[in-house]
């Protein structure tokens, strides 16, 4: 067992599906950066908001006024760099630090994709992605070929993971026998051309998408590592994250997918991709250099080989935290995030917070947008750790205003997944006396159905 | 191989790139409900017929005026009074209809509303106003200086010094004033009026039917969204929660009732508004009882009939509640407080029921920019 295990971690692969894959994550990071600054979300989702929700343990984190911009300008300098291989390991990390830090700085805010990027990022440092086709070995006029093959095993690992992990989720009753939430945001595309009119509102293509998608995202995975159904399944990738994109607004991630899949293929594969790149270099006339060829040593093999090994156990069990709590997971939210639960409810809820004052009964409400923007309140409204947070704030700034005895209750509703809206938080619950922790939050409501499943 | 991969992967990228998720181009879609139907009923049957009565009650209310400016008599003063309650209670139905030419008007956050019911009222506002004669109703500042509230105070009011209200046209020093700006006021709310009225008819009620799109500027959204603002706003909070004082520290605020210097009618009002959102929601046209599709039916359509008998039930409680409470809501601010917060505990009630269960079943989009989703 344990000589397999070295002869696995000593076994080399060719460079190039690394190489190809750090140029189009760099690609796509720069991007993204650039789209998220154009569209003015920098200030609309940072800057504008008054107050952030913090992740739990992270509270210091938090936007820095208009060096804000200059965090994003970090970020996509060092994806540039990865791009381009230029200082890669400096440009990773910095890349790695910027990008969750930001993601770091308001909750609301929270996509699963933004936390894949910061997960892979993270990979990223250790693996050496420069080794070919890059400034980097350019510069040092030496390229390394043969790189070990664990590290391109290891994003196949994680992509495999994110995309599994995805597909166990959708293994419930509201998605598989209810077709929940798509029976709900399928017909509201009724004006997409073509198949908005004809399919959009069928009550059949609802469950053949819901199953589709959940046999999808377990089995592509496996269909990717196969030779023979590579190709097929990375035409199946391409039609499934077009159709998504068309339908949902998930920004650059089906792109970031697709990309990303390509590391499946093999290295001839990717050597065409490259010699594309080589045709367009070649065009800037620059001088030729003779690279010395020689294979990678993975030097730091000892301190990487555990930390990863330790980040792969992590990112196995995380999605499984919520069967060490109580209800159901949709309603509590518990464990919910960092499990790759992607699109699988619709929620909304609506909290209206009381200020009381314990001795004389005297009470009023807030008016959430005049703390919060719209998009705050929205996410804010069903999930339980923002509502305490929340209910703090403004605990806080009535006391700091002046008001004595300070008491902030909420009346709150959450309806999911197309049921009738039920009360979500106990309104008799002091919040502002209820501590954030990881222990089950005894003051959301029961949920008064039963979803079946993982 | 590799390159039927990359024109397969090309065509994608270019997919993608044109179907992004703008709204522009609607088309005449059939997805099996039919929201021309919808929107024709909702524009012929309701709104537009709404803005016409208004107009007429505007009309008559000119007229009353020119006799009172002509005879200022006491009796005059009240048949303005009564054309002005008349044309009130129709305002309340066109209230929810902040689209097209009233959205365009530039009220800002209250849309339309700014320039016909800012109350409670700025009597300040209006005594300088009458004083120096220099105002100009179009600007942000004289919001809470015209419309109804604005006619209200003039016609039941009593301007500082004076005992009657019809003191303020005959013996104050400022009754010239007084008269230019009770003529202003009027000429405001009918010139605003009329060009609504007017769009309506030359060609924005095809373009509001025509704009069948799903995203935020599809005119089915918009009428959602203006149901649910004007529930919560024009009607909860304006009417009841904010002179009941639950949005703010130290009990009720008598003062901020609508039609303050009137007062017996607030209730009468409170009442029309309600039955002016409900019949939105029914599909129920204005002062006659044809009916067609709604929002009601939509949710129907999308097997949610449960919904709608919640949210009628809830509509049904929040009139019940009203109908309880004196007809003079100042009043019943003073006098019992805590059967005024009672009822707003009921008309709250069904906010959850439009704002989470309505717009979670219809996936209408709210009317904010968020970022990208999972």
């Amino acid at each position: 067992m344990q000589t397999k295990l070295k002869s696995y971690l000593n076994r080399t692969t060719s460079a190039a599906p690394l190489a190809v894959f750090r140029i189009g994550f760099g690609a796509m990071m720069l991007a993204s950066i650039i789209r998220f600054w154009s569209l003015g979300w920098i200030d609309k989702l940072y800057l504008q908001p008054k107050f952030q929700f913090s992740y739990y343990g992270f509270e210091w984190i938090k936007p820095i006024g208009n060096y804000t911009y200059l965090l994003f300008a970090i970020a996509g300098l060092a994806a540039l760099f990865v791009l381009i291989g230029f200082k890669y390991r400096i440009a990773v990390i910095t890349f790695f630090l910027s990008f969750t830090y930001i993601e770091l700085m308001d909750k609301t805010t929270y996509l699963n994709h933004y936390y894949f990027i910061s997960v892979l990022s993270f990979l990223m440092c250790f693996l050496p992605a420069n080794a070919y086709f890059s400034l980097d070995a350019f510069i040092k006029k030496t390229q390394y070929k043969q790189i070990p093959k664990w590290t391109i095993d290891s994003i196949k690992l994680l992509l495999g993971m994110v995309y599994f992990y995805a597909g166990l989720a959708k293994l419930n009753s509201d998605w598989l026998f209810k077709a929940m939430p798509l029976k709900i945001w399928l017909p509201s595309k009724y004006d997409i051309p073509i198949i908005g009119e004809t399919l959009m509102h069928k009550e059949w293509f609802h469950f053949a998408m819901s199953w589709s998608g959940m046999l999808y995202d377990l089995a592509i995975p496996f269909l990717l590592l196969y030779k023979k159904t590579r190709t097929v399944a990375f035409i199946i990738v391409i039609i499934f994250h077009v159709f998504t994109r068309i339908l949902f607004p998930i920004g650059m991630f089906p792109y970031i997918m697709i990309v990303s899949t390509l590391i499946f293929f093999d290295a001839n594969v990717h050597e065409k991709i490259l010699n594309v790149f080589r045709k367009g270099i070649s065009l800037l006339k620059l001088k030729a250099t003779e690279l010395n060829t020689q294979v990678y040593n993975y030097s730091n093999r000892k301190i990487s080989i555990p930390i990863l090994v330790v980040f792969f156990t992590l990112q196995l069990a995380m999605p499984w935290r919520y069967l060490l709590y109580p209800n159901e997971l949709f309603w509590t939210e518990e464990g919910y995030r960092f499990s790759w639960r992607v699109m699988l409810m619709e929620k909304a809820g609506y909290a209206n917070f009381k200020i009381v004052n314990s001795e004389t009964n005297d009470f009023f409400y807030v008016n959430n947008l005049d703390f919060l923007t719209p998009f705050q309140e929205k996410q804010m409204s069903f999930q339980p750790d923002f509502i305490l947070e929340y209910a703090h704030y403004l605990g806080d700034h009535f006391k700091s205003q002046g008001h004595e005895n300070v008491q902030v209750f909420v009346e709150c509703f959450a309806a999911l997944n197309g049921r009738m809206s039920q009360p979500y938080i106990d309104p008799k619950i002091d919040l502002y006396n209820e501590k954030e922790s990881f222990n089950h939050k005894k003051w959301i409501l029961p949920f008064n159905d039963e979803i079946k499943g993982l | 191989m590799l390159k039927k991969v990359f024109i397969l992967f090309t065509i994608a990228m270019v997919v993608i790139a044109c179907s992004s998720t703008d709204d522009s181009n609607g088309s005449g879609t059939n997805d099996g409900f039919n929201r021309t139907e919808l929107l024709t009923n909702v524009a012929d049957n309701l709104i537009v017929p709404a803005f016409q009565d208004l107009q007429t009650k505007l009309s008559a209310l000119d007229v009353a005026n020119e006799s009172f400016v002509t005879n200022k008599s006491v009796t005059n003063l009240e048949l303005l009074s009564d054309a002005w309650l008349d044309a009130y209670k129709v305002w309340q139905h066109v209230q929810i209809y902040n689209l097209g030419e009233a959205d365009n008007l530039g009220g800002g956050e209250r849309g339309f509303v700014s320039f016909f019911n800012i109350y409670p009222v700025t009597v300040a506002d209006i005594e300088n106003g009458a004083n120096t004669g220099n105002y100009d109703l179009n600007t942000a500042n004289y919001h809470d200086a015209q419309g109804f509230p604005a006619l209200d105070f003039l016609i039941h009011g009593v301007a500082t010094g004076d005992a009657l209200p019809i003191d303020k046209f005959i013996t104050n020093s400022d009754s010239n004033g007084y008269t230019t700006y009770l003529t202003d006021v009027i000429t405001q709310m009918i010139t605003l009026n009329d060009a609504i009225v007017n769009s309506w008819e030359s060609g924005y009620r095809d373009t509001f039917i025509d704009n069948t799109d799903s995203g935020v500027n599809g005119s089915f959204n918009k009428l959602a969204n203006d149901l649910i603002y004007s529930y919560e706003k024009d009607f909860r909070a304006q009417k009841v929660g904010i002179p009941a004082g639950v949005f703010s520290n130290g009990g009720s605020l008598p003062e901020t009732v609508e039609a303050f210097y009137k007062k017996d009618v607030s209730k009468e009002l409170a009442l029309e508004a309600l039955i002016g959102i409900e019949n939105l929601f029914n599909g129920v046209g204005y002062a006659s009882t044809t009916t067609g599709s709604s929002l009601n039916t939509y949710l129907e359509f999308l097997d949610r009939a449960d919904l709608v008998i919640e949210i009628n039930n809830q509509f049904t409680a929040a009139e019940n509640a009203i109908n309880g409470l004196n007809e003079n809501f100042y009043q019943q601010t003073i006098d019992n407080n805590a059967q005024m917060t009672a009822a707003y505990d009921i008309i709250q009630a069904a906010i959850p029921k439009l704002k989470v269960d309505m717009k979670q079943a219809l996936n209408f989009v709210i009317d904010y920019v968020d970022g990208d989703g999972d």
